[in-house]
C-alpha cells in the first residue's frame, strides 16, 4: 500500500491509498480525484494528466522521456516540477507522496 | 418527464464513460451497464502493445475498481441483449432478465471482421479484439517463430510490432499498397513501412490470400496461400481485418441503421428515448461536412459519451469534437488530429531521418489534419490549430524554418 495526498488548486486535499506498480494517473482515477481527466488512459498521448510533482519526490522517478517533455510543453501551467502522472509508477518506497493539481488540464 | 431509468448497452469506453459522466453530473435515477464480456470495464488499446506484451497487469487496464460501480450506485450487468422493445421500453436479455428504461443509449460497439477463407477456422488463427483473444496470444508470443498479420491496419501492425520485437519472422499481408492506407498518408505510411522493415517485417502488399493449410497431420494453421501462388510458411496468423458495428439490435429493433446506428448531430437515434455513440453510432461530423460517419476510436467514444450525459442532466449540445486518434508501434508513436479525408496536398516537416516528423494534410488550402509521429508537441497544437480558421496555408509550412508550435503561439488570435 502506498499512501498519496493530492492538493487541488483550491487546496482541497484528497488521501487515497494506492498500490506499488499502479502510475499515479491511476490512483487519482481510481479514486475519483478530480482534476485529472486522463483522457487517452494513460499511454502518454494526451497531456491531460498533468501533475506538479512535490520537490522531495521528485527525484524518485524517472526523467521525462522526449515525448513527455514534448507533451509537457502543451500543458497548461507547466512548472519545473511538471509530470504527466501516466507516466509516474509508484513503488512502495514512495509512502507519503503529496501532489499538487493544477487549475485545470 | 425526467429521467429516472437509463439503460447503457455496452461496456466499453463509451459505455463506461456515459455511466461515470451521468454521476459525475449529478444523475441520481438508476443506471444499469450491460456488458458482454467478464470482469470489469477496462481499456482496449493495450490489448495489443503494453498489455500483449505483459508490460502492464489486467488490473491497470481497468477504467475503475469494483468499489467504484458500488459507491457510485452503477449495477453492472454481465449479459448480453436479446431485443429492445421500444414501446415497452425494455430490454430482453439473453438471460431472461427484463431491464426497463427511461432511456437507452446503445455503446454496442463492433466486432471484429472475420476471416471467410479456405483454413480459418484452423488453429492458431487469432483475431485481437477483447481482453480473452490477448490472453489467449500474450502466452504464445514467446514461442512464435513465424507469424503472419493480414492486415497492415493499427491492430495489424501494433501486433506485428510487437511480434518482431519478441524475435518472430513476421509477415504483413496486406491487399493495398501501404501500412495504414486508409487512415493516413502517403510520406507517413512510408515512414512506417520503412521502421516495421527496419524491425524485420516482411510486407507484402497488394496481396490477397487464397487460403490457410494445415501440415496435414494436425488442425493447426502452417501455411498461408497467397493469391500471387506464394506459400509462406507460419506457426501462427494473426488477422485485423476491420470491424463490423454490432447494429442488430437496433436494426430489428426498427430504428434507422445505415453502416451503424444513425444518431442526429445530438447523438439521438430515430427514437428520441434512445441515444447511441461510439463504434457502432453513425453520426453527422462537423469535420466531415456534416455527412454521416463511424469513426473507431477512443476519443470518439469519451466525448460522445460526455455529450449524451450532459445532454441528460440538462447541458444539452450538438456533438463537435475534432477527431483524433493514435497508435504505438514499436517506439514509434502516431498521434492524429482531425480528419484526412479529402486531402490533396501535404507538408512534411521536422525529420524523417530522425523518425520525428508530422505530415500537414490540406483539402484545397486549407489545413484538415496533422499526423505526428514521435512529435505529441505539434499534436497538442495541431488539436488547438483544428479547432479555428487557422489561415495556415501550405506555402507557410513549406517555409525552411517552419515551426508548428511557433507559428500557433504567433498567430493565436486576440482573446
Amino acid at each position: 500500500m502506498v499512501n498519496v495526498t493530492f492538493i487541488e488548486h483550491n487546496g482541497t486535499e484528497h488521501k487515497v491509498t494506492a498500490e506499488a506498480g499502479q502510475s499515479i494517473m491511476q490512483a487519482a482515477t481510481f479514486n475519483q480525484v478530480p482534476g485529472i481527466s486522463a483522457d487517452c488512459g494513460g499511454a502518454c498521448a494526451c497531456a491531460t494528466c498533468h501533475t506538479y510533482v512535490d520537490a522531495a519526490w521528485a527525484d524518485r522517478f524517472p526523467e521525462k522521456t522526449e515525448i513527455e517533455t514534448d507533451l509537457l510543453e502543451c500543458a497548461i501551467d507547466v512548472k519545473e516540477n511538471s509530470r504527466l502522472s501516466c507516466q509516474l509508477v509508484l513503488t512502495d518506497a514512495m509512502d507519503g507522496i503529496v501532489i499538487t493539481l493544477p487549475e485545470s488540464q | 418527464m425526467s429521467i429516472q431509468k437509463i439503460v447503457v448497452i455496452g461496456a466499453g469506453h463509451g459505455g463506461f464513460q456515459v455511466a461515470a459522466s451521468l454521476r459525475q453530473n449529478g444523475y441520481q435515477g438508476a443506471l444499469q451497464l450491460v456488458g458482454d464480456e467478464p470482469g470489469l470495464p477496462y481499456q482496449r488499446p493495450p490489448l495489443s502493445k503494453a498489455y500483449m506484451l505483459g508490460k502492464i497487469s489486467e488490473t491497470a487496464m481497468l477504467f475503475r475498481p469494483a468499489e467504484f460501480y458500488q459507491t457510485e450506485k452503477i449495477e453492472l450487468i454481465q449479459d448480453s441483449v436479446l431485443s429492445i422493445n421500444r414501446e415497452a421500453k425494455t430490454v430482453d436479455l439473453n438471460s431472461g432478465k427484463v431491464l426497463s428504461y427511461d432511456h437507452l443509449i446503445i455503446a454496442s460497439g463492433a466486432r471484429n471482421r472475420l476471416l471467410t477463407l479456405p483454413g480459418a477456422d484452423l488453429e492458431g488463427v487469432h483475431g485481437i479484439k477483447t481482453r480473452e483473444d490477448a490472453d489467449v496470444l500474450a502466452p504464445l508470443l514467446g514461442s512464435i517463430k513465424k507469424v503472419a498479420v493480414i492486415g497492415a491496419g493499427f491492430i495489424g501492425l501494433e501486433f506485428a510490432a510487437v511480434a518482431a520485437a519478441q524475435g518472430a519472422e513476421v509477415h504483413v499481408i496486406e491487399l493495398g499498397e501501404r501500412p495504414m492506407q486508409r487512415a493516413i498518408s502517403a510520406p507517413m505510411s512510408d515512414v512506417f513501412r520503412l521502421a516495421h522493415e527496419g524491425w524485420g517485417v516482411k510486407f507484402h502488399f497488394g496481396t490477397g490470400i487464397s487460403a490457410l493449410e494445415s501440415d496435414g497431420n494436425s488442425d493447426s494453421v502452417a501455411r498461408l496461400l497467397t493469391t500471387d501462388g506464394e506459400a509462406i510458411e507460419v506457426d501462427r496468423v494473426v488477422y485485423g481485418i476491420g470491424v463490423i458495428p454490432n447494429a442488430e439490435i437496433a436494426s430489428e429493433a426498427g430504428l434507422a441503421v445505415d453502416n451503424g446506428i444513425v444518431v442526429d448531430e445530438m447523438l439521438l437515434t430515430s427514437d428520441p428515448n434512445i441515444s447511441s455513440l461510439g463504434d457502432v453510432a453513425s453520426f453527422p461530423c462537423v469535420w466531415f461536412h456534416g455527412q454521416h460517419i463511424r469513426l473507431e476510436s477512443v476519443q470518439n467514444a469519451v466525448d460522445q459519451a460526455r455529450t449524451i450525459a450532459a445532454r441528460l442532466t440538462d447541458n444539452s449540445a450538438a456533438y463537435k469534437a475534432l477527431p483524433w486518434f493514435w497508435t504505438d508501434q514499436g517506439d514509434l508513436k502516431l498521434q492524429i488530429a482531425g480528419l484526412s479525408i479529402g486531402c490533396n496536398e501535404t507538408v512534411v516537416v521536422g525529420s524523417v531521418d530522425d523518425r520525428k516528423l508530422s505530415v500537414l494534410c490540406f483539402r484545397d488550402g486549407e489545413l484538415i489534419c496533422v499526423e505526428s509521429c514521435n512529435r505529441p508537441g505539434d499534436h497538442m497544437v495541431a488539436r488547438k490549430l483544428l479547432a479555428r480558421v487557422s489561415g495556415l496555408t501550405p506555402d507557410i509550412a513549406k517555409a525552411q524554418d517552419f515551426d508548428i508550435k511557433a507559428w500557433e503561439l504567433a498567430n493565436r488570435p486576440s482573446a
